[in-house]
């Protein structure tokens, strides 16, 4: 278990080029990449969720981490996707109209990505119609919204209101820096999370749930 | 006309800053996502507007419409191409307004990308990009460059050095925002309290401080923690709380008279200007005036 231990390490310190040929070496070595995900990328990753959640760490080793389980998805993704690990569900992802803030919902991304979820990024600046008629016509389940400026915020509500207004059952999910659970609330979200280790969390509960 | 920006604060005067400017557009129909600056070349009547009524209100600084006016961001727009014109409107739709009541302050916000290593943005681009930006504000005749809602210390520090190398005397005043955690404050980047005021003050700020973010309550314990700092004069610009849904409308939920009543505890602490972040308008800066000059009286 040494060398998936040292890929969790690495990950962790944001050395995407140990990342990278650590994870090259054990799939060379015959390591199953459910493994190499599970016990060095995700595990890894988990660490630098909570730290960040401790506010031990904060976003600029967020960011390196990130970069190094993309070194090491980038080797093993296509092993998952050629092997039989079904998907766990698709998730669309965006941020929202008015807004083009990015980072916070490209990790959420990313970490989705490595739960298994299949990921459909929409990109920034998102208007209402656009999540939920991609969402329909992809057969995803779950809206992820993510906003930095508090003058976006009230973009979300009209995704909310929208899914709602038909028979569908979407599950919307918010976050960004100025949200509060309470802000998910009001506007009739189905949760919120802190960060993006919580937003992976969120979304195994409510898709599971369903 | 007043005596100029940094006697005053050399002096031990606490200014009166101004309020909100993207809440106020968007009460004026703005939606977010166009680009507020592109206001400065269509309709000057509405920063004017503004600016008188933040004048009237009792602010000494009046902020330009030019947060999002580095050609980075502008280029988000396609209108990096009229930085100068975009920056020099602003200063020109407020003049009139201000008419030597109030210091011009020449708003210069975040470029809203990461610097590298952590991001893709080259820190001598971003510098360059301020240069410009500061230049056509001073050139045009911003009395001060007010450096805000910045996250990341370095990309602060390279504003402020690139003001320093548009002129080594307009008073620069840099703030940072911050997030409370249980243990203490922290940008966005991690950056401490300690270390903006070290960093910011060697890269020449007059003036530090911090701008959005929080609400008024934290902002005096925030302050607190810079007067301890701080080896420059403060400056502090709260929000109106942070924003609430109330059934779809965005609602900052700070009065003018709860945030007023904490003005004390700023002028205690020795802040050297105050005004207001996001929700605030007209009626809190009357408010925060007041107390500002309640305090004047008493001290003379």
């Amino acid at each position: 278990m040494d060398h998936l231990n040292e890929i969790s390490e690495s990950l962790q310190r944001g050395d995407h080029l140990r990342v990278a040929e650590l994870t090259r070496k054990a799939i060379d070595g015959g390591t199953a990449a459910t493994e190499i995900l599970d016990r060095g990328l995700l595990a890894g990753m988990d660490v630098v969720g909570r730290r960040f959640g401790a506010h031990e760490i904060f976003l600029p080793e967020v960011l390196l981490a990130a970069r190094a389980m993309k070194a090491g998805m980038d080797l093993v993704k296509p092993l998952l996707v050629s092997g039989n690990a079904p998907s766990r569900g698709k998730v669309v992802l965006g941020t929202v109209k008015g807004d083009v803030h990015d980072i916070g919902k490209n990790l959420v991304g990313i970490m989705l990505e490595g739960a298994g979820y299949e990921v459909i990024d929409l990109g920034t600046g998102v208007d209402a119609p656009t999540f939920v008629d991609t969402a329909l016509a992809e057969g995803a389940r779950l809206i992820g919204l993510s906003a930095l400026l508090t003058t976006t915020m009230s973009a979300m509500r009209e995704v909310v209101d929208l899914a709602r207004s038909g028979e569908h059952d979407l599950k919307i999910i918010v976050g960004g820096a100025p949200l509060t659970q309470d802000f998910a609330d009001a506007i009739g979200a189905d949760g919120y999370s802190y960060d993006a280790a919580g937003a992976v969390a969120l979304v195994k509960r409510l898709l599971e749930a369903a | 006309m007043t005596a100029p920006f940094l006697d005053r604060v050399a002096a031990g005067e606490t200014l009166c800053g101004d309020g909100a400017w993207g809440t106020q557009l968007m009460a004026r129909g703005l939606e977010p996502g166009n680009c507020f600056e592109a206001v400065n070349l269509e309709s000057s009547a509405v920063l004017a507007e503004i600016a008188a009524r933040y004048v009237e209100a009792g602010a000494e600084l009046i902020t330009t419409n030019t947060f999002g006016a580095s050609p980075l961001n502008l280029a988000g727009h396609g209108l990096d191409e009229r930085t100068e014109e975009i920056n020099r409107a602003a200063v020109e739709a407020v003049k009139a307004a201000v008419a030597g009541r109030a210091h011009i302050s020449g708003s210069v916000g975040p470029t809203g990308r990461i610097l590298a290593p952590y991001g893709d943005a080259d820190p001598d681009k971003v510098r360059r990009g301020f240069a410009r930006q500061i230049g056509a504000l001073a050139e045009a005749g911003a009395d001060v460059v007010c450096i805000e809602t910045m996250m990341d210390l370095a990309e602060a520090r390279l504003a402020v050095t690139a003001a320093r190398e548009i002129s080594s005397g307009i008073p620069v005043i840099a703030t940072m925002t911050f997030n409370p955690t249980p243990r203490g404050f922290f940008t966005t980047m991690g950056n401490t309290v300690e270390q903006a005021c070290s960093v910011l003050a060697d890269a020449g700020a007059d003036l530090v401080g911090s701008n959005c973010g929080n609400g008024m309550e934290a902002m005096v314990s925030l302050a607190a923690s810079f007067a301890e700092h701080a080896s420059v004069p403060l400056v502090i610009q709260a929000n109106a709380g942070l924003p609430e849904d109330r059934g779809g409308v965005l609602h900052y939920p700070e009065s003018p008279e709860f945030m007023a009543g904490r003005i004390p505890a700023l002028l205690d602490l020795g802040v050297a200007v105050i005004g207001g972040c996001c929700g605030t308008g007209p009626d809190h800066i009357r408010a925060f005036r007041t107390a500002i000059d309640r305090r004047r009286a008493s001290a003379s």
